[in-house]
């Protein structure tokens, strides 16, 4: 999987909006499917437009989650959001500037407000989960 | 004759082009745009005649109170009500059903009385009578809709029993643009001394309401899908029936008198309307809806069939592109599918062409449940809606052929 600065790379060669939101799809179809054991309310996240749910972990002290939606491209969001967050210690989870990430991207104009809430609402469960983590270690 | 481009010119908001093209507004189920005569009314009153109401004799009240009051003659008359007395100002039709739930519902629902409600029910209209069922022990009954959307008789007097106290029921599907036959089903609800409150919020808006010849209990909308102002709604009830209902809320402006130790209530519409109210907000909806009188809602209702006659043809001829919802008697209101792409998907791409579409579950999520989907994706119309809107609209919806 590509890290988070290749990604950047790649978005930063396209222009338009449609060229984006295509690389944005074809992120989403390299998603790895997440098992329908894990499609439950339990994991569900609240606040999207669409059905998302997301299983974290600790592994070796390293964050890691899984995650996958009915909407195509939120399930290149959870891709890039995995770039972002997986690998990373539990500690450094809550102060990746995500926004300021998806900035650079030139993902930023391209979120509406409500969608953007709904990428949030993944961020913030990741974040809550790492808190509680953090808290549990010490 | 109705002069779609007289009333396209009315409404300012049209006039904005952003990145070169228009914006085409297809939520209006959601909220509708403003005409300009609202949008001055309201200026002038702050500009000239704010006060509040209700109080004092000099100049500015007295001319507040007469276009606070005159808002509500208009709103009567827009609705055919017996006296304007019937009229109550709320913030919107989900507090129009709260009170109603919360007054009404509490001191007249008892144990094993039935609360009805339709398949096709928007929350608002939903969840105050679950918190009423859970406080009184009355009992929530759902009457089931057919699977294309449509009101169905028999399963409506099925549920219809001596024990339901209450129905609860939309105009008009803020999801699948079903009319409900309203008159009929208040008639029956009648015959077994049920009492009906009617979510008018869709169907105030697309055809004419006449409380009177309907013989409903209560009625409830929202002022701003009405091309009114946010922030007002308005809550019709029956005069017979208000005179002996208890507050909502309590305060300023809706007692007779007051002691420490006892206060008596003012009469409706004063005794539901606490505190000051959204005055300016109150007078805009009274020019909103004489806007409307003057178009003529049966003329309003009309070009809208048309519009709908007009889209379901485009669909038609597109593959792929269905309809949820397709009740023989329907509103501009269209839940649509188009390849089984989600909602959010489409939504992203038709945003990108300036049009404007609602996704999500509507505030109705056991009825996008029942209809077999997570999520919906709508078009709806309003009287500004162009045909041309419309071939914009399957223009961008083409697009996302590019890429699913």
């Amino acid at each position: 999987m590509e890290n988070i600065e290749t990604l950047s790379d790649n978005f930063s060669f396209l222009e338009s909006w449609e060229d984006k939101y295509q690389y944005l799809l074809d992120l989403g179809e390299k998603l790895e499917p997440l098992d329908t054991c894990f499609q439950t309310d339990e994991f569900k996240v609240t606040g999207c437009q669409s059905q998302v749910w997301l299983v974290p972990e600790i592994k070796d002290g390293k964050f890691y989650f899984k995650a996958t939606s009915d909407a195509m491209m939120v399930r290149g969001i959870i891709y890039v959001l995995k770039a972002i967050y997986n690998g990373k210690s539990i500690h450094e989870i809550k102060n990746i500037e995500v926004e300021k990430i998806f900035a650079t991207l030139g993902l930023e104009g391209h979120l509406s407000s409500s969608r953007r809430n709904g990428m949030l609402s993944m961020v913030e469960k990741i974040r809550l989960y790492a808190i509680k983590a953090e808290a549990q270690q010490q | 004759m109705y002069n779609i481009d007289q009333i396209r010119a009315d409404f300012p908001i049209f006039k904005r082009i952003e990145n070169g093209k228009p914006i085409v507004y297809l939520d209006s189920a959601a909220s509708a745009q403003k005409p300009q005569c609202v949008l001055d009314k309201m200026t002038d009153v702050y500009q000239n005649s704010y006060a509040n109401v209700h109080r004092s004799e000099y100049l500015l009240a007295d001319e507040i109170t007469t276009l606070y009051e005159n808002a509500r003659e208009r709103i009567q008359n827009f609705i055919s009500a017996s006296s304007s007395h019937e009229i109550i100002f709320t913030r919107n039709a989900t507090e129009s059903i709260n009170l109603v739930a919360n007054t009404w519902g509490l001191e007249n629902l008892q144990k094993d009385d039935v609360i009805l409600v339709s398949e096709a029910e928007h929350h608002a209209n939903l969840t105050p009578w679950q918190i009423v069922a859970q406080k009184t022990g009355a009992k929530l009954k759902v009457f089931k809709i057919s699977d294309t959307g449509n009101f169905l008789q028999e399963e409506f007097e099925k549920s219809l029993k001596d024990n339901v106290k209450l129905v609860a029921v939309t105009a008009m599907s803020n999801v699948l643009g079903t009319i409900f036959p309203i008159r009929q089903i208040i008639q029956k609800a009648h015959q077994v001394g049920a009492k009906v409150l009617v979510d008018a919020c869709q169907g105030v808006v697309h055809q004419k309401t006449d409380v009177q010849d309907l013989d409903c209990d209560f009625l409830a909308f929202s002022g701003h899908k009405l091309y009114g102002p946010t922030g007002i709604g308005v809550l019709y009830i029956k005069s017979e029936i208000s005179k002996d209902m208890p507050p909502y809320q309590t305060g300023g402006d809706m007692v007779d008198t007051v002691t420490y130790e006892k206060t008596t209530y003012a009469l409706p519409p004063a005794r539901f309307e606490a505190g000051t109210p959204a005055i300016v907000e109150a007078i805009g909806l009274g020019e909103a809806v004489s806007y409307l009188s003057k178009i003529g809602m049966e003329n309003i209702s009309s070009y809208e069939k048309e519009l709908l006659t007009y889209f379901n043809q485009k669909a038609n001829e597109l593959p792929h592109f269905k309809i949820i919802g397709t009740a023989k008697n329907k509103g501009g209101v269209i839940s649509f599918d188009y390849k089984g792409i989600h909602p959010q998907d489409l939504s992203f791409i038709l945003s990108h062409e300036n049009v404007a579409i609602r996704v999500g579950h509507h505030c109705a999520e056991p009825l996008v449940h029942r209809m077999g989907y997570s999520s919906i994706a709508r078009a709806s119309f309003g009287m500004y809606t162009l045909k041309e809107d419309i071939d914009l609209f399957f223009k961008a919806l083409l697009k996302a052929d590019r890429f699913f």
